[in-house]
């Protein structure tokens, strides 16, 4: 009986366990952070980027203000979008995250951009990141780095 | 009302009604929907990311994916490379006969050994081109691709960012077009419309 108890145990631990860790949010104010991820980069890379989903449960609308991390000489919010078939990247200002509503930063639209890596980011590795909002202040969260060209999609996977 | 403004009146008129039944009249097949009515492709001299300079020709014989792009740009790029490395891999044994390519709009950041390095992190058969301002003007000339510099205000000199066409363009072994896909195409939309062509 014991022995199963702790098979089961530790079955679940290995289940679950990883899983757990992916799937970090962080909450400050009325907003959760969910998931952050960043995109591995080529050895000699300049730039990286990082993506994540914000949620407002509060019944005011917030602002993500900025970004910081020691991980590159300047960090900003960017924002891609598609014009007539043109590619354009642009710094974004801030991002809104409506009452009750979400903010999601992901490939192909917002993100956060890392100009001036100190070193490339490799897949499997984290790095920690300060996300400033206008009304809910500031909080630490943990990136975790997923390989390049990702859409996030294991990282989704783990966090269901 | 002087007789002059009433004749160009009537003028102008009848320009805007032709101009709109001409328009209309004009069959589907004309319209720059890139149909392969449109000239897509020619020939380009570029360097390739081991230094040497290649030609249209080094690539004759294979179906080309050629994308036009910038390693500085880690959002849309990586998508577009990874959605072709991953077709790639679904086409099989297939993909002997097609040559990823991917053409740096940047060739200031973009020398060969960053080229390598970019495109080394995607697929073991993925090529790297830049060159000159006047090659990468044809051959961007030549794939009806746009693509320009953008310094942001507060920005470092080395932290411009560029616009440019997101298109993939699928051409034959004689260098003719065949296909294109935009942006978003995922990589099993991308292996299928290459493989109906091979």
């Amino acid at each position: 009986m014991k022995k199963t108890f702790v098979a089961l145990a530790f079955f679940t631990a290995v289940a679950f366990g990883p899983a757990g860790a992916w799937a970090a949010d962080y909450k400050v104010g009325d907003m959760t952070i969910h998931s952050p991820w960043a995109r591995a980069t080529f050895a000699m890379a300049k730039t990286g980027v990082a993506y994540v989903t914000i949620r407002n449960e509060g019944s005011q609308a917030d602002r993500l203000v900025a970004a910081s991390a020691d991980v590159a000489k300047k960090v900003g919010l960017h924002e891609s979008l598609m014009e007539d078939g043109v590619m354009k990247m642009r710094p974004a200002g801030a991002i809104e995250i409506p009452a009750g509503g979400m903010a999601m930063l992901e490939p192909g639209g917002y993100h956060i951009m890392f100009m001036g890596l100190v070193a490339p980011f490799k897949e499997g590795e984290s790095f920690p990141l300060t996300l400033v909002f206008e009304r809910a202040g500031q909080v630490d969260v943990v990136v975790d780095v997923l390989k390049d060209g990702s859409m996030g999609d294991e990282k989704m996977k783990h966090a269901d | 009302m002087p007789r002059r403004i009433v004749i160009l009146a009537l003028l102008v008129v009848a320009v805007i009604s032709g101009a709109l039944v001409l328009n209309f009249a004009r069959p589907v097949r004309d319209l720059p929907s890139v149909s392969s009515s449109i000239s897509i492709g020619g020939a380009f001299t570029l360097v390739d990311h081991d230094g040497r300079t290649v030609t249209d020709a080094d690539y004759r014989g294979r179906y080309t994916l050629i994308f036009f792009g910038y390693t500085y740009c880690p959002d849309v790029c990586p998508t577009t490379m990874q959605n072709i490395s991953d077709a790639m891999d679904l086409l099989g044994a297939s993909a002997d006969q097609v040559q990823p390519l991917f053409v740096s709009v940047d060739p200031e950041r973009d020398t060969a050994e960053v080229l390598k390095s970019f495109v080394g992190n995607f697929h073991p058969r993925m090529i790297g081109l830049t060159g000159s301002a006047e090659q990468l003007a044809a051959v961007a000339k030549a794939y009806k691709v746009y693509f320009q510099k953008v310094q942001e205000e507060g920005a470092a000199d080395d932290e411009y960012l560029m616009n440019h066409s997101s298109i993939v363009y699928l051409m034959d072994p004689d260098g003719e077009f065949v296909a294109h896909f935009t942006h978003g195409t995922t990589s099993d939309d991308m292996a299928a419309g290459i493989r109906k062509h091979l």
